[in-house]
């Protein structure tokens, strides 16, 4: 579990993405950020309020809707010297920006021979549970990370969002954010100045003995619930945030499953075809020969999220159901 | 404008090293010495030529999958796009891209943009950061008939215009849309009418006659580098040769064809020149022979050079990692 260092205090976690913006835009003038309801509402969640202020509305940029033509034309000023932050306001309108997205931002570098480059950051929101039904409530990350060429960021923590959002910012490729919208009140310890934290560097926010689970944004706390439940009944469950699912840091995955021999991941994107598939096959090929049990899955039920507060919490996974798998998989049922 | 100052000579020895290289490329591809297909600019060469004889190397183009043209007449060197053609390292995009991606920003030309439409909101990006940035650079996006029916259009345009952002929207209206005509996807004669929607100037061109187009550009160019923003220039055109090497062009007739081909801009401009006492057959003649010994040099330097190694199938999928400017905070 990273413990920050100096000047750490207690910030939410919308304060500290605001934090990691207002940062960059005052280091670097070519940062600009770009999207619906950013300037003069600060986004319907108030991450960005006061940015206006601060940088002007040549900065901080209202669009109209249209996310595939304000996400085209970041792709566009990103080539040419600026630094956008595209801000879609919910995961789900990733649909309308795809192209830009997939075929021109994440490809630009490789198709120019490396002459180009799109040091582009998409933020954009992710998570189920806000009573929001099935356009306004799904966890998109996994369509990213298997485009080649976009790097995909899924911070938990307070600490974690500023370090890897200053990351992106910095970084010379197309990054998508992805910050959980029920997460934007939570609490947590980061520092007021500069730090940054690398791409591709997993957390152990829990070390254990056990069982691994492997979980990603507000899975991470459903972890950490499923974890203190376990240890009432003696099970030492280790909990590994990878933080960034491209790049992926597999080492830590696969030393973590060698070392407790049971392993499960937890995501809220859908389960199939998806994150929790790909990082559990990466358990299977690296711990194989270590792996007392299958490597399980758990993700968001294969369903649209449905608006009905009860159906739609049954769709994903909870402390209670990764404590049962984690129970199950240690023959203590 | 007076005819004296149209630079007509250069513009017609871009419009014949643009048909030349075509049909060069064509001959080759028949040949099965290049891979993929081809969409062919082949009389269409005074829209590239009148547009971009305006541009510098610091302005912008942006382009679509007919992109040889544009990349010529933006300054891209004809050996750096064959050896593209050709899937050689020494191409413009590495081999990376091919014929539907050519482009060097080192001349300002983008590497092509082959999603119909896809280039017209970030041109506009394009546009926003020369203006953030304090520069008078001008970006042209390049497209279709086709591509005036994408949402990417229309958002494009929109945000455009009203940031007043430095860009010229070139329409190539060739009539067909691959094999749909322009009669059955629109309901407007003009497509330059969209304009007035988003409230910038919609100009209608002939652009079979280079200097009409050159005369529309200019003014487009001149007041995107005034910060009065966009202008869409229509210009109608035609295709001569099949929407690509797959196409047998059954949707349209032998005597359209003809009728087009009588008005070949190249020719016309050609005939132009003598009668005004510009050129003469044998100045022309000239002309042509040393339009063939560039196309010859590209071709033979795109034989003679070396195929990417298997290594850079790997190569610039990312950026390398800059220095960063902290060390890792994480205690």
């Amino acid at each position: 579990m990273s413990t920050p260092s100096t000047n750490s205090r207690e910030v939410t976690f919308g304060e500290a993405i605001r934090e990691a913006l207002v940062e960059e835009m005052r280091r670097d003038p070519n940062v600009i950020i770009m999207g619906e309801d950013v300037a003069e509402a600060g986004t319907p969640f108030k991450v960005l309020s006061g940015l206006v202020e601060e940088f002007g509305t040549e900065r901080v940029i209202d669009t109209p809707i249209s996310e595939a033509g304000f996400t085209g034309l970041a792709v566009g000023a990103a080539m040419t010297g600026m630094r956008p932050v595209v801000d879609i306001m919910f995961g789900d309108f990733l649909a309308l920006t795809m192209d830009q997205v997939a075929n021109q931002a994440a490809k630009v570098h490789y198709m120019s021979g490396g002459k180009l480059s799109v040091p582009l950051v998409i933020r954009t929101t992710m998570g189920a549970s806000r009573r929001s039904a099935a356009q306004h409530s799904q966890s998109l990350h996994a369509w990213l990370s298997h485009i080649p060429g976009l790097k995909v960021v899924l911070p938990s923590t307070p600490y974690d969002a500023k370090g890897l959002l200053k990351t992106a910012v910095r970084d010379d490729n197309p990054v998508a954010f992805f910050e959980d919208k029920m997460m934007y009140k939570l609490r947590g310890q980061a520092p007021a100045g500069d730090y940054i934290i690398p791409f591709g560097v997993a957390d152990i926010k829990r070390e254990g003995t056990d069982i691994t689970v492997v979980a990603t944004s507000s899975m991470v706390h459903v972890a950490l619930g499923a974890a203190r439940l376990l240890e009432e009944i003696g099970i030492s469950a280790e909990v590994i945030d990878p933080r960034t699912t491209v790049p992926l840091d597999t080492q830590t995955i696969i030393e973590s499953a060698r070392k407790t021999s049971r392993a499960i991941v937890v995501d809220e994107g859908y389960e199939g075809y998806g994150v929790t598939a790909e990082i559990a096959s990466v358990i299977a090929d690296g711990a194989f020969y270590y792996l007392d049990a299958p490597v399980k899955r758990m993700g968001a039920m294969h369903v649209p999220v449905p608006f009905s507060p009860p159906l739609e919490d049954s769709t994903i996974p909870t402390q209670v159901s990764v404590a049962e798998m984690a129970k199950t998989l240690c023959g203590k049922v | 404008m007076s005819n004296a100052s149209i630079p007509l000579l250069d513009m017609y020895r871009t419009m014949l090293l643009i048909l030349r290289f075509e049909e060069r490329c064509n001959y080759i591809f028949m040949q099965g010495r290049i891979p993929s297909t081809l969409h062919l600019y082949i009389g269409q060469e005074a829209v590239a030529t009148g547009v971009c004889t305006h541009l510098g190397h610091d302005d912008y183009a942006l382009s679509t999958h007919r992109p040889h043209g544009h990349a010529i007449a933006k300054g891209v060197a004809p050996r750096a796009i064959m050896a593209e053609l050709f899937a050689k390292k020494t191409g413009c995009c590495q081999a990376k891209g091919g014929s539907m991606h050519v482009g060097d920003i080192s001349v300002g030309m983008f590497p092509a943009i082959a999603i119909v439409g896809a280039n017209i909101p970030i041109a506009a990006g394009v546009g926003l950061a020369a203006k953030r940035l304090g520069t008078d650079r001008v970006a042209v996006a390049f497209f279709g008939d086709g591509a005036a029916n994408e949402g990417a259009f229309h958002e494009g345009l929109n945000m455009a215009s009203i940031w007043d952002l430095p860009v010229v929207y070139v329409c190539e209206n060739n009539l067909y849309a691959a094999s749909t005509p322009v009669s059955v996807a629109f309901r407007i004669e003009d497509i330059a009418d969209r304009a007035a929607a988003y409230g910038m100037p919609g100009v209608v061109v002939d652009g079979n006659d280079v200097e009409a187009v050159y005369e529309a550009a200019g003014e487009a160019i001149a007041r995107a580098r005034r910060g009065e923003g966009p202008t869409l220039i229509e210009c109608k055109t035609y295709r001569l040769c099949g929407h690509s090497r797959s196409d047998p062009r059954t949707y349209r007739s032998k005597e359209e064809e003809v009728l087009w081909e009588e008005n070949d801009p190249i020719s016309s401009l050609g005939e132009r020149l003598k009668r005004m006492g510009l050129a003469t057959d044998q100045s022309l003649a000239a002309i042509e022979q040393e339009v063939v010994d560039l196309i010859d040099e590209a071709v033979a330097f795109a034989e003679d050079s070396p195929a990417p190694e298997p290594i850079d199938t790997l190569n610039h999928v990312f950026y390398p990692h800059q220095a960063y400017e902290t060390a890792e905070g994480e205690g």
